[in-house]
């Protein structure tokens, strides 16, 4: 069914009125506007919270911050696909359009979802530069510019969730963190500066819920809204991990070059 | 005491915390030597297609190799008891969903966790037919006692999906091994791999199934 001939939009939402009580669906329909995004849509049903059975209910709550694809934040299953609300524009989908949480993801309300086990595994895996000392440590080696191109890819990730949600192996069952803290590794690594603690971030991944948990599924990759190459920087650790674990069980010189 | 103690160490090795190293050695053990041993175990099948003689003679050299015992405990037996429980684990600890994304990988991604549950069924069942009666004394290992199985339409196609599935979770599983290890990065490589482990997988399959059908 197209939006534009029938004049209205309905989308099916999976509400939760709180963290452990039953989802249950609630239709609404609305009117077409040009141009509306899901989130607009989501607005007008905060503006106006009356479902199908023209029942007044609580408007839906949803998370959002920067509305470009920026900031990962309004991410939900829209027709079946994690994706970012924000982008997902009304003329290019299927109706009723469905709206889902990311249920990988402890629901907070309706399609609201708590994330932080993904900034909990970017703390695991030490994602950051360390440059912080008791003195001004000074520049640190330059980066080489096609490196620094090639890093700027890797660097896109909003750790909006999408790919965890789309990865079979990330689910109440397992302990995987998923893909997005791993290529945070490989980019981390692959900084001059943050090359200098790579052995820590390789060992973080070789423990519990890390790289080995990867079934090469390859949907994070197919997933990523940002065209990040998940399933390189995977692989590409598994071969820096396979070197360190030799490095780390007969011992070594090159640590960390 | 110490049997508790020995138990907590079993228990301690088989921990999340060694997850990294038991996963690798998951991978590992799948090409060597279960992989290995695979293809040779076709291959010398494949003899069958030669007559009752020509397996008899290839069958009776493969018995009567020396340390025959503690080549297949540790050839066989223990690394395929390790690749197969471990195995079952991961494969239930995957929540599958080939309906959100139908692509190829998502597809080869389940079915290595299905043919590798139906392997466990039928290697036990096919231990326990064959080898597991020569060492009882209820009978010979030989081209009639496979004949006799076979015989049976059930058996047979039962033997195929057998076969079939352990020829699918060994191409497939060198794939993923190539990943595992880091052999295969690029999108590319990891395409031309694809092309080579499904080259392997047919022919495999072919070797197999032609044996299959040597003794109906």
């Amino acid at each position: 069914m197209n939006a534009t001939a029938t004049n209205t939009v309905v989308f099916e939402i999976l509400r939760q009125d709180t963290t452990d009580s039953t989802p249950y669906w609630e239709k609404f329909e609305l009117e077409y506007r040009p141009n509306m995004n899901v989130i607009s849509g989501l607005m007008e049903i905060r503006r106006n919270p009356v479902n199908t059975d023209g029942k007044h209910t609580t408007p839906v709550n949803w998370d959002m911050n920067c509305l470009e694809e920026v900031c990962g934040a309004c991410s939900m299953v829209i027709n079946g696909r994690p994706r970012q609300s924000c982008t997902a524009l009304v003329d290019k989908l299927e109706q009723p359009i469905r709206l889902e949480p990311m249920k990988t993801f402890p629901v907070v309300r309706d399609l609201i979802v708590d994330r932080t086990r993904m900034f909990d595994s970017l703390k695991k895996v030490k994602a950051w530069v360390p440059i912080d000392g008791s003195y001004d440590l000074g520049d640190g080696p330059r980066m080489p510019e096609r490196k620094r191109q090639w890093a700027y890819e890797l660097s896109k990730c909003m750790t909006c969730g999408v790919c965890l949600e789309a990865c079979p192996n990330v689910n109440t069952g397992s302990d995987f963190m998923g893909p997005a803290p791993l290529s945070q590794v490989r980019l981390m690594n692959a900084h001059p500066t943050g090359a200098m603690n790579r052995d820590e971030r390789l060992n973080a991944i070789m423990g519990d819920g890390g790289l080995a948990n990867c079934g090469n599924s390859q949907n994070c990759v197919v997933a990523c809204p940002k065209g990040i190459p998940l399933t390189t920087s995977i692989a590409a650790l598994n071969r820096d991990t396979s070197v360190q674990m030799f490095k780390n069980f007969f011992g070594s010189d090159h640590m960390v070059d | 005491m110490s049997v508790y103690f020995e138990v907590m160490r079993g228990v301690t090795v088989l921990s999340k915390d060694n997850e990294f190293y038991l996963r690798r050695l998951h991978s590992l053990l799948g090409i060597i030597p279960i992989g290995l041993f695979v293809a040779q175990h076709l291959v010398i099948n494949h003899f069958a297609t030669q007559g009752p003689e020509a397996f008899n003679k290839a069958s009776h050299f493969m018995e009567s190799l020396p340390f025959v015992l503690f080549l297949e405990w540790f050839v066989i037996y223990i690394p395929l008891m390790f690749h197969a429980f471990y195995g079952v684990y991961i494969s239930f600890t995957a929540k599958s969903n080939t309906q959100r994304y139908g692509t190829f990988r998502n597809w080869m991604f389940l079915l290595q966790r299905v043919t590798g549950v139906i392997l466990v069924v039928f290697i036990a069942w096919h231990i326990f037919e064959t080898r597991f009666q020569k060492a009882i004394g209820a009978d010979e290992v030989n081209f009639d006692m496979m004949a006799d199985i076979l015989a049976n339409p059930l058996m047979f196609v039962f033997y195929v999906v057998g076969v079939v599935s352990a020829t699918f979770h060994l191409a497939n599983g060198i794939w993923s091994f190539l990943v595992s290890w880091g052999i295969t990065q690029s999108p590319r490589s990891q395409r031309i791999s694809t092309y080579v482990t499904m080259g392997i997988f047919l022919a495999l399959t072919v070797i197999g199934v032609r044996a299959l059908l040597a003794f109906v």
